[in-house]
């Protein structure tokens, strides 16, 4: 929208209000909405790693404590929800990656799954050493 | 958002910890917030986690792991916030909140390494 100069006796355009549901409506919105609160996902499992550390930084009774709040009904749930939101974090943000970076390879772009694919590689070899260690610390 | 030109480098902060989050978040919570509470694998013991924890490469890694996300969090979230509840005149608000809380989770996590 063009601004034209306002001046003081010009009334104030109108502007269609929008609702704060906007996103509601459009399958296409709802997703986008979904992906942007998944940081809230991220920030909830390093808060949970945070508490973990300090657990472990007080002793076996603060860490065999910390244990025993992560099995309660309610919050295993809730960590199967945020681990549904990592996901569509980690595949969505994976998905964006040839988007923001296309590949051209003799002047042509490389299709956006050969692109994406090296991330997932990444992705499943990193867990998996994650997953080791701390199956090794058993 | 006071000044524009500082967006490029929050932009940078926000993408690295996408990427961080991306990678290595979805292990963690799938070992520590189901598989070791529902029982599928054995409790990491004390000793053993403790020790991994005091690795100095590991509290590095530890660094990263908790301070980058954060910073992506509050990126996302400060804009979630301001298209999804368009509330203007809490931007201020919004920002000092989002980075605030980034703020002091990287202190924290920064204690936490010092400490361990």
């Amino acid at each position: 929208m063009t601004q034209l100069p306002s001046t003081e006796f010009h009334p104030r355009w109108y502007r269609e209000p929008v609702s704060t549901y906007w996103w509601i409506g459009s399958w296409r919105y709802s997703i986008f909405i979904l992906r942007e609160l998944t940081s809230v996902a991220v920030a909830w499992t390093v808060v949970l790693v945070l508490l973990l550390l300090r657990a472990l930084l007080h002793g076996p009774d603060a860490y065999a404590r910390w244990i025993h709040r992560m099995e309660s009904l309610p919050l295993i749930v809730l960590n199967a929800l945020v681990f549904c939101f990592l996901l569509l974090h980690t595949i969505t943000w994976f998905n964006l990656a040839p988007r923001a970076m296309p590949v051209r390879v003799n002047g042509k772009r490389v299709p956006e799954v050969l692109v994406a694919a090296p991330n997932y590689v990444l992705w499943v070899a990193a867990s998996a050493v994650i997953a080791w260690f701390i199956l090794r610390a058993s | 958002m006071s000044k524009p030109s500082n967006e490029g480098f929050f932009w940078l902060l926000f993408s690295a910890g996408g990427v961080i989050a991306a990678v290595f978040l979805p292990i963690i919570m799938f070992m520590f917030g189901l598989a070791i509470p529902l029982g599928w694998i054995a409790y990491p013991s004390y000793n053993g986690l403790l020790a991994l924890a005091q690795n100095p490469l590991v509290r590095i890694f530890l660094f990263v792991l908790c301070s980058l996300p954060l910073f992506h969090w509050a990126h996302r979230f400060r804009f979630t916030l301001y298209d999804g509840l368009q509330v203007k005149h809490l931007n201020e608000a919004i920002f000092v909140f989002c980075y605030g809380g980034a703020l002091l989770g990287t202190l924290a996590i920064g204690y936490l390494m010092l400490r361990m």
